[in-house]
């Protein structure tokens, strides 16, 4: 609502209602009875309703979505968690141009319009920072889902396929890297393999039917469906095409993962199958009697076949519903019925993906990895219920 | 539909890519595509084009020298990075050589990065965190020049140009392996 229509809804609520009341300090007047009072007129662009309060929870180059707010699937774009390495730009998508060159028969550059005039492609995906839950290596850090798990987020994106650009500018055949670079104040770059993303690599210029948000690299960005978010180079202005991975800091000394034997993993771009509770979760209260168990899981190999929930630590474990549409490299919700006596609990979601792939423990995961590969974390995450009903990250 | 697929494969040749193709033959003919985009022109991928790989393909003329590094450094470094490039509070950038595979690893240029020409690119694209790509190509060998001596990988008096830093051979320049996951198996 614009404050100018509030105002005229205050004024209309007055004349009919005398009294008025706010729920808290930060939430709008509100009639007694709505049906008594005209509402407010249309606007230019919505607003959510002025009582809901939930808000990314920003760090210094990160922000984090609240997934224990959320229902469905889909983000919204203003929750989208973000990532950048210098900060979001401010980009005239009239002035905005992508550069295609190297390994290619012709380099050419493409303006946002002509970028909209190729066949358009939509679908729906996540994308996970590698680093999303990295806090939780060592110790269980995070309160919230928020916390550890809110660098993960569902948008539809509608773009180009990669494909029909690069057929466009026509890819030379000892061409199997690209390197992808932003116009940030980063030139944030990552080298793309061709052959595993060709047949779903998508140029974006629109998010949940708008166009990109500025966080999300507006004008255009690349999406890798089911691949670490920093290799989804936003705000992309250039592609060029070699026969090597070009071996910048963020692929050589950035992200990738250290083992304990002190050899790192590199170009580790898939982000493996996990899986959150997000209701109930930590920082919430649980009233007795019935409580669906909510959560989210997802998979970068694509399709998640099975969630299971233990609410005993892990001793039984049991089917959850999987609610349609269940999406490939996509959020796929999970609910599961559960009456809460007031015992303390240990509640756990654990899922399976297409290819048979089963979330791990965190004992197993640490088993392998040790503790200093600060990405990829994807072990099962553990909510401890008290029997005062409050709700904690626990580590089982 | 057959023409139509037939197209599709030649032009992503070689990568084993089938592309869906439906519609009733409105999509453009062979070889003409969709008459989007524009040549670009010299000066446009001159002015873009500014990643240096490891075999030193895209390194700029210029030289520098460990000593005035030094300068560099201290004029546009250490406030972020420390005087010595030791104490932060941004990337520690000396140091840490044998602590990979400890409890406490230090990932330095030293101890961890792989290529000493990555130096060149990240520094000229995105350093100084506050005014990127604004060092000439001589100040950023200088200060390369000066973090890799800093890290007993060069001598005092080495110059960093096009032909040497390319050679230079990094201590963790075999500590990286291809991803092996899945790794763990889930019960």
């Amino acid at each position: 609502m614009t404050a100018a229509a509030s105002l005229v809804g205050m004024a209309a609520a007055q004349a009919v209602i005398p009294s008025l009341h706010a729920e808290t300090p930060s939430s709008p007047p509100a009639p007694d009875d709505p049906t008594r009072v005209p509402g407010a007129p249309p606007t230019p662009y919505g607003q959510r309703a002025g009582f809901e309060q939930a808000t990314r929870l920003p760090g210094t180059s990160h922000s984090l979505t609240p997934l224990q707010t959320l229902h469905g699937i889909v983000t919204p774009a203003a929750l989208h968690f973000e990532r950048h390495h210098n900060g979001v730009p401010t980009i005239d998508p009239a002035r905005h141009r992508l550069l295609i060159h190297g390994l290619v028969g012709r380099s050419r550059t493409f303006t946002m319009d002509d970028l909209k005039r190729f066949p358009a492609v939509s679908r729906l995906a996540f994308i996970e920072c590698a680093g999303n839950s990295a806090g939780e290596w060592r110790e269980a850090r995070g309160q919230t889902a928020q916390q550890t798990h809110g660098l993960t987020s569902t948008s539809e994106w509608t773009g180009v396929a990669l494909a029909t650009v690069l057929r466009e500018v026509g890819l030379k055949l000892e061409a199997t890297w690209m390197l992808a670079e932003g116009s940030d104040a980063a030139a944030m770059t990552r080298s793309i393999p061709l052959a595993p993303v060709m047949d779903e690599a998508l140029l974006c210029y629109a998010q949940n039917g708008e166009a990109l948000r500025p966080e999300q690299g507006y004008p255009l960005r690349l999406l890798l469906p089911g691949w670490e978010g920093n290799a989804c180079i936003k705000w992309l202005r250039r592609l060029k095409l070699g026969n090597a991975p070009f071996m910048t800091r963020e692929e050589t000394s950035h992200y990738t993962d250290l083992m304990p034997n002190g050899i790192a993993r590199q170009f580790t771009f898939v982000m493996e199958a996990k899986s959150v509770i997000t209701a109930p979760s930590g920082g919430q209260q649980l009233r007795a009697g019935f409580v669906e168990i909510r959560g989210l899981a997802w998979s970068g190999r694509g399709r998640v076949t099975k969630v299971e929930v233990s609410t005993d630590g892990g001793r039984i474990w049991r089917v959850a519903r999987l609610q349609e549409p269940v999406l490939p490299k996509c959020h796929t919700r999970f609910r599961f019925p559960w009456q809460w006596k007031g015992r303390e609990a240990i509640l756990m979601s654990r899922c399976t993906d297409e290819t048979g792939y089963v979330q791990p423990s965190r004992e197993d995961l640490i088993a392998v990895r040790g503790f200093n590969s600060v990405y990829h974390y994807n072990a099962i995450q553990s909510w401890k219920v008290a029997r005062d009903g409050s709700v904690s990250n626990d580590q089982v | 539909m057959i023409k139509c697929r037939s197209r599709l494969l030649a032009a992503v040749g070689g990568l084993g890519v089938l592309v869906a193709c439906t519609g009733s033959g409105e999509a453009p003919q062979e070889g003409s595509g969709y008459g989007l985009g524009r040549p670009a022109t010299e000066a446009q991928v001159k002015a873009w084009d500014i990643d240096v790989s490891p075999t030193g393909e895209g390194l700029p003329p210029g030289r520098g020298t460990v000593e005035e590094g030094g300068k560099v450094f201290a004029a546009k470094c250490a406030s972020c990075h420390g005087p010595t490039g030791l104490e932060g509070p941004a990337d520690r950038l000396v140091g840490g050589r044998g602590t990979l595979a400890t409890a406490k690893p230090i990932k330095t240029v030293g101890s961890y990065w792989p290529y000493a020409t990555t130096l060149y690119d990240y520094i000229h694209r995105a350093m100084p965190y506050n005014t990127p790509q604004s060092l000439k190509p001589d100040e950023v060998y200088a200060v390369v020049a000066w973090i890799l001596h800093r890290n007993g990988i060069i001598p005092e008096d080495a110059v960093m140009d096009a032909t040497t830093l390319p050679g230079v051979q990094m201590p963790n320049r075999k500590g990286f392996l291809p991803d092996s996951r899945p790794d763990v198996k889930g019960e």
